[in-house]
């Protein structure tokens, strides 16, 4: 008897879940802020179903509502992509830490 | 075009680099390579997504014109957006999540068979039920959002909405929600599958608007933790690895900054997204709140207690970042610590509107991350302290907390700032804060009322320094 393919996705799911779980606990509270706007950018990673939403379909007939529907998407994630990724860059470059030999 | 078999494999490593991403984060050091790795988990998630799909015509080109004008417009905002508006900023993105994972799930419904999920009218049942759901979830991130993103701008009122039977209504909203899904699988009609998607926008306007402004940290926590399940209920129904990974982390990573902010409130987290708070409890704290005295100074006094002390604990709060005062605070450290005097800062979870707030605006202001503790690291030290200047924070620091059990915020973990041997209180007037109780703090012997807008406060201490 063959295993549903949705079980092994469930279990990866689920183990993630748990990874989740013991990274984010070891996120210093310091960086919350850079930790919202980083899993904000990750989760952008949706933009591999919008194009693929968008470029399916026979080849110039690229204007079915579906894939209208796809390129919308594709603009909302990369909007995130960037914003997330760079602004997270932003901050965390303003992390420095006491010189040690000041006057 | 690249087999489906290293297809999943490439989506598993950028998976794999998203967790190395989050892991780099546990210290400021590797935070900056941590964000390398999903940078790179990023690139290479699009890059063989577009090579799988091996469609380089007309509508490649179109991809690459949507990548630039979305690229530019997060770049322009990542660059523009001041270290004060960062809440509204994450709010407003975590809208874009939701919106982006209704799109991709109607694109599915649309044309499901580009996702081997059946044909219009025939989806398989176990799709349906996935892209319904991250649909359900990702419009209710969606609305709830901007709602919450309209009371941090300040373009809505951060006071609670509530009417009578919101719990019945919402609850009334969740159940049709559910029977709709239902319907839908058994019907396959794509009403059903639009209503779904109306009711949740609703639903998300709904849970948002009775939560009040101080509680917006919980707030943003949950909704990055639905941006997250929402891409993953996606991820199922693309059979995604890289897509369930990531929604997995995020979800979980929005519940656990939650669960820190609750707790940081002692509040549970039903009690927190029920809402209301705020517009009750005032009545046990209003009395005799005129007759008490309150000492009040000025710039120059304010200056002297902290010259002539030998240990000063900054207390920051959202008043802080409203005042935008972070700077010139810098400037008031270096001119005391050139005094000889020593100083540190300490952070309440839930000061600010959303988690490490006040950390990102003192990073701005080129304070060193190792001067800045958190509540558990430095409560201790109140009691050493000669002075605590407290700029912006209110009910964090309200020992009405520990000593009276019918206060609202009763219970809830504070700095003890009533330990030191002065208080120095930069506030605007006597007002409650967002919690709407008054603060005992205000009427004690060892407190000095500074009132003036905070920026404006500290640089006159600096002038006096």
């Amino acid at each position: 008897m063959e295993i549903d393919p949705f079980i092994f996705r469930f279990s990866i799911f689920i183990l993630s879940i748990f990874i989740g779980y013991y990274v984010v606990w070891s996120v210093t509270p310091s960086l919350h802020t850079p930790l919202m706007s980083v899993t904000n950018a990750i989760s952008s990673v949706i933009i591999v179903g919008a194009i693929i939403a968008a470029l399916a379909g026979e080849v110039g007939n690229i204007f079915d509502t579906a894939n209208i529907f796809g390129f919308l998407a594709i603009i909302l994630a990369a909007v995130n992509i960037f914003g997330g990724f760079l602004v997270t860059q932003r901050m965390l470059a303003m992390y420095k830490k006491k010189k040690k030999d000041k006057k | 075009m690249i087999s489906a078999n290293l297809l999943a494999v490439f989506y598993l490593i950028s998976g794999v680099l998203f967790i190395l991403a989050l892991r780099g984060l546990s210290s400021p050091e590797t935070s900056r390579q941590g964000n390398l790795f999903g940078i790179i988990g990023m690139a290479l998630a699009i890059g063989v997504t577009i090579i799988s799909v091996g469609n380089f015509s007309t509508g490649f080109l179109y991809l690459l014109v949507l990548l630039l004008i979305g690229g530019s417009i997060g770049t322009y905002i990542a660059f523009k957006i001041p270290m004060t508006a960062m809440p509204e900023l994450v709010a407003g993105f975590h809208s874009l999540v939701g919106l982006a994972a209704v799109f991709v799930a109607i694109s599915a419904f649309l044309n499901p068979e580009v996702f081997n999920l059946g044909i219009p009218g025939n989806i398989k049942i176990a799709s349906l039920i996935e892209m319904s759901l991250g649909a359900a979830i990702g419009a209710i991130t969606f609305t709830g959002s901007i709602i919450a993103f309209l009371k941090l701008r300040g373009i809505m009122s951060g006071s609670p909405i509530t009417f009578f039977g919101q719990h019945y209504v919402n609850l009334l909203l969740g159940i049709i929600l559910i029977s709709l899904i239902f319907y839908l699988c058994k019907t396959q009609v794509d009403t059903w599958f639009w209503t779904i998607i109306i009711i949740s926008f609703l639903l998300g306007i709904l849970l948002i608007i009775p939560i009040g402004g101080a509680d917006m940290p919980v707030v943003i926590s949950m909704l990055n933790s639905y941006s997250g399940w929402a891409a993953a209920g996606i991820g199922f129904t693309l059979e995604n690895t890289a897509l369930i990974i990531t929604g997995a982390l995020v979800g979980s990573s929005g519940a656990i900054l939650s669960y820190i902010m609750c707790k940081g409130m002692n509040r549970s987290f039903f009690n927190v997204i029920l809402g209301g708070w705020g517009a009750t409890d005032q009545s046990s704290t209003d009395k005799s709140k005129e007759q008490k005295p309150v000492k009040s100074g000025n710039s120059d006094d304010a200056a002297f207690l902290m010259k002539n002390a030998s240990s000063v604990i900054i207390v920051p709060g959202y008043g802080m970042a409203v005042a935008q005062a972070q700077h010139a605070l810098r400037e008031m450290v270096d001119a005391l610590k050139k005094n000889g005097v020593k100083v540190s800062y300490a952070i309440h979870p839930v000061a600010g509107r959303m988690p490490g707030h006040m950390n990102v605006l003192l990073a701005e202001a080129n304070v060193p991350y190792d001067e800045v503790f958190e509540l558990e690291e430095i409560n201790n030290d109140f009691a050493n302290c000669d002075v605590a200047y407290v700029i912006g924070a209110n009910d964090v620091t309200n020992p009405v907390a520990k000593t009276d059990p019918q206060s609202p915020i009763y219970g809830m973990p504070i700095l003890d700032v009533e330990k030191s041997k002065s208080v120095l209180f930069v506030k605007r007037s006597l007002s409650p804060g967002y919690a709407g109780i008054d603060n005992d703090l205000f009427y004690r012997d060892n407190t000095l009322m500074l009132f003036a807008d905070a920026k404006k406060m500290t640089e006159d201490i600096i002038k006096s320094l």
